[in-house]
């Protein structure tokens, strides 16, 4: 199988551009409207200024400013902006995260959230808070600023990059004391919904320039790599997203 | 009152794989088929449409195919002394919902059984002796053999497109040096496409088996190798290892799915009839409960609506059979003090363990990116009894595979051991790691305990009122004794691929079952099949021992778990059943085995 010569990449070849045809017959639909969603989001980049202006500019409508300063302060050290390229801010995860908490997903419309409620059951029995994400998040911001100034005299985003990244190991240990949840459930989210907005589609608001993908090489929507499965090479093409936005 | 329907020869409840085959077979018969489905009406289009699907956070993370816990989920606890917690967020199994069921986004390892695996009790007390099996494990014999199914798991992988290499063929040795397996059992035909290509992962993984001294062989898979046309009529296109395949809709018509395969067909059929958002409460029965009626639903605007019907069909998937089992009265509930009862016995699971491999980024490319849910490379030197069990003392087998399925960032970025999970050391290795690295699989059997098994929760309810499922569950010692066992096996594969870093991830003595993270939607018994109604739900034709015109298809039929993934032996048994229902039942409606 792995035995890769001409005839037979020729024959993969012939063989996959006669059978797509009816298969894009029937995804006609699909097809249109990216190539449609292209020619937009081409005229719309033309129109724009710097791409980091586009992730500065977005104003948060579930975040109060207070939250939406340690947000900001928060992703910033979780995946920093260095030698390796863009970080959580540039990548537009705060926006990302803000546009999340207006989806139904935050306020547990997918979970099962009939009581009785056992908080403190062992973590291998899964998620057993009555709180939804929008609680998590409006909960844990409030506990962790209030901590930062009991242990700093002031709110996590005024602090120092290396008093940050202390705190924020001790929320990620548990060893901080929050009332109203965890520590570490609260990390656990902000850490997940930090990864999500660095590498989800940019359709979502995160991932701008699709500065995540680019770090790590991955394609995004190309998603047809029929002649690249036997090769042990760098797979050469810059991604793309769900828009048609090209890297 | 419930609002009465024009009766129907056969309802089915549930339209994944069990119910799209049933009532495929049950329309040919000529009988008129209703189908009730909970969850939404999904298809290709508009569920698979190109880009819109390929989305990460909306089908992998937010998990959109799945099911709705907050109107349905189950209550699981490790032991009896504890009190069961709801599963309340997808973590450990992932539950099939919507027209298609699971079977819409599967991944699509489509293996068939070890023969040994169908009459495990008398195969170990036979080369082992009695008293190898430990005290409370109550594994059993299917009460059928891999001879009788044959015809079926051939017909089947016909009806899925499946691409694979067989080893023989009616006795005459067709796969050497192919990419079959030598440890397979004879076929009486060969896979209906060739084997898909191996990903890099996929030939690192054969080349260092070889060089181990075990036999790798190309894992069967339901994603197409090239165009296809099943006996139905039904249409595929080749699959291009788009990557976005377990948990999504295969946008390229190229996965096999109940949708794909079987619907097209069905819908030419006007004795047919599907409703979705069609959720059933309970199959209706006779005052002395030895008769189904039909079964009672609710609508998507919540009326309650009876569905008479001469025969039921339960697909529902494995943990819903059972639920609705109890929840009508079919079959005694199994006490686990007393040993006695029957449906809710025998709950099992897949005992699997991992190891990722991490190469230098000048060695390998191994670009996680490109897979398929169904491809890669196993080997089974080490599954159901291929190895003489003897000096090790524990009960069981595992295939090890590298089953490339596609791998995306937000899920899928994974760092060598010792890395922290954040900061620019996290973001470095990202960038370093996540295009050469590879995992492997020991996708181990697991078996049955006395104490392992399924009942109504005392407490909590779903969104129409009824009790929810309630699993009790844990591992057991013969599980971790074979887990380590096949981790260390495996383990010499991945050295033999020279990687920079491992990581093993095996259950350490004394772990309990973890409900949150991943491990698979192979859940097994609870509605057992076998050859008394003492110790089984059904009989070997998936027929209820106490209500003769309730079916019920699906791995709630198996008495423990397989090496393999289950839907090759589901699909087989479900045209097993059908089979005898058409040409024995429907022309002397009764008990088809004399209890
Ligand atoms: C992510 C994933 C990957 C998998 N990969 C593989 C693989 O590679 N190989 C393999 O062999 N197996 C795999 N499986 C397992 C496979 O999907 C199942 O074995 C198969 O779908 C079982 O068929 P079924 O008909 O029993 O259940 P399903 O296909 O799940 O269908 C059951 C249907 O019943 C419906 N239902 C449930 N309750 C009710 C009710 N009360 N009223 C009405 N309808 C109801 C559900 O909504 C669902 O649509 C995978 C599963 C998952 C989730
Ligand atoms: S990997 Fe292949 S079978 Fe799976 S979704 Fe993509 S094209 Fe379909």
């Amino acid at each position: 199988m792995s035995v890769d010569d001409t005839s037979n990449a020729r024959r993969d070849f012939l063989r996959k551009s006669l059978t797509l045809i009816p298969v894009v017959t029937l995804a006609t639909t699909g097809g249109a409207s990216l190539a449609l969603a292209e020619t937009k989001e081409r005229q719309r980049d033309e129109d724009k200024p710097g791409q980091s202006a586009r992730a500065d500019a977005y104003q948060p409508t579930f975040f109060t400013p207070e939250e939406w300063a340690f947000i900001h302060a928060a992703v910033a050290r979780l995946i920093p902006a260095d030698d390796r390229g863009p970080g959580a801010v540039e990548a537009g995860v705060p926006e990302y995260i803000d546009r999340q908490m207006n989806t139904p997903y935050a306020q547990g419309a997918n979970w099962y959230m009939q009581g009785p409620f056992q908080p403190d059951a062992p973590s291998e029995m899964g998620y057993q808070l009555k709180l939804n994400p929008q609680q998590v998040f409006r909960l844990g911001i409030k506990a962790a600023d209030d901590w930062s100034r009991q242990q700093h005299g002031k709110p996590f985003a005024e602090l120092d990059t290396a008093t940050q990244d202390a705190a924020l190991r001790q929320f990620e240990a548990g060893k901080a004391e929050f009332d109203p949840l965890p520590a570490k459930t609260f990390f656990a989210a902000l850490l997940q919904s930090t990864k999500e907005g660095f590498f989800c589609d940019p359709i979502h608001g995160g991932n701008k320039d699709m500065v995540g993908w680019k770090l790590v090489g991955f394609p995004g929507a190309r998603a047809d790599f029929m002649d690249w499965v036997e090769r042990d090479v760098a797979y050469p093409f810059p991604p793309v997203s769900i828009r048609g936005e090209r890297a | 009152m419930a609002k009465v329907m024009q009766k129907a020869d056969v309802v089915i409840v549930g339209f994944g794989w069990t119910g799209a085959i049933m009532a495929k077979e049950l329309t040919e018969a000529g009988l008129s088929v209703v189908a009730l489905e909970r969850g939404p009406m999904r298809d290709t289009y508009p569920d698979g449409s190109y880009p819109q699907v390929i989305d990460e956070l909306t089908y992998s993370i937010r998990r959109k195919l799945f099911a709705d816990t907050s109107k349905e989920t189950v209550t699981i606890r490790h032991n009896v002394s504890q009190t069961a917690l709801p599963y309340r967020q997808l973590g450990a199994f992932l539950p099939g919902d919507g027209v298609g069921g699971a079977g819409l986004h599967w991944s699509g390892v489509h293996l068939r059984v070890d023969p040994v695996e169908l009459r495990l009790r008398s195969h170990y007390e036979e080369r082992y002796g009695k008293n190898f099996i430990p005290d409370g494990m109550t594994i059993q014999d299917f009460g059928v053999t891999y001879e009788e199914l044959e015809p079926y798991f051939d017909f089947a992988e016909k009806v899925f497109g499946t691409s694979g290499q067989a080893w023989t063929v009616k006795g005459e040795l067709v796969g050497k040096g192919k990419g079959g397996n030598p440890f397979a059992p004879d076929r009486s035909d060969h896979f209906p496409l060739t084997p898909q290509k191996n990903t890099v992962s996929a030939q690192l993984f054969q080349k260092a088996a070889w060089d181990v001294g075990y036999h790798p062989y190309d894992l069967p898979s339901a994603n197409t190798s090239g165009p296809y046309t099943n006996p139905y009529g039904c249409q595929m296109g080749p699959c291009n290892f788009c990557g976005y395949c377990s948990g999504y809709v295969c946008y390229m018509y190229s996965k096999s799915s109940p949708n794909l395969n079987i619907l097209p067909a069905l819908r030419q059929e006007p004795k047919f009839e599907l409703r979705a958002d069609a959720h059933v409460l309970k199959v209706n029965l006779t005052d002395d409960k030895k008769l189904a009626t039909g079964v009672t639903y609710v609508d998507a605007q919540g009326n309650e609506i009876e569905q008479p019907a001469d025969i039921v069909i339960l697909g529902a998937f494995q943990f819903n059979n059972v639920r609705l089992m109890l929840l009508s009265g079919i079959g005694k509930p199994y006490d686990p003090k007393t040993g006695e009862g029957v449906v809710g016995k025998n709950f099992a699971y897949q005992n699997m363990a991992t190891i990722k491999a991490y190469f230098d980024k000048d060695q390998h490319f191994t670009n996680p990116f490109i897979g398929a849910g169904g491809n890669g490379v196993a080997v089974d030197d080490f599954n159901a009894d291929n190895f003489d069990h003897g000096p090790h003392g524990f009960v069981g087998g595992s295939p090890f595979w590298v089953n490339q399925a596609g791998t995306r960032p937000i899920a899928g970025v994974s760092n060598p051991p010792g890395t922290p999970n954040w900061g620019s050391q996290w973001k470095a290795a990202a960038a370093d790691y996540y295009n050469h690295q590879l995992s492997m699989d020991a996708h181990g059997a697991h078996q049955s305990y006395r104490d392992n098994y399924l009942d109504l929760d005392p407490t909590y309810k779903d969104a129409y009122g009824m009790p929810l499922l309630r699993m009790t569950f844990d591992w057991k010692e013969n599980d971790i004794k074979m887990t380590h066992f096949m981790v260390d096996k495996m383990k010499r594969i991945a050295e033999a691929m020279n990687p920079k870093a491992i990581n093993v991830q095996v259950k350490a003595p004394g772990t309990h079952f973890n409900t949150v993270s991943y491990q698979t939607t192979h859940l097994n018994g609870g509605a057992i099949m076998g050859t008394d109604p003492k110790t089984s739900a059904l009989n070997r034709y998936l027929q209820s021992w106490d209500v003769h015109n309730v079916f019920v298809p699906g791995a709630s039929a198996f008495p423990q778990g397989l090496g393999y993934n289950p839907t090759g032996l589901v699909a087989a048994l479900t045209y097993w059943s059908a089979r005898a229902i058409r040409e024995q039942y429907l022309k002397n409606p009764g008990p088809l085995v004399q209890a």
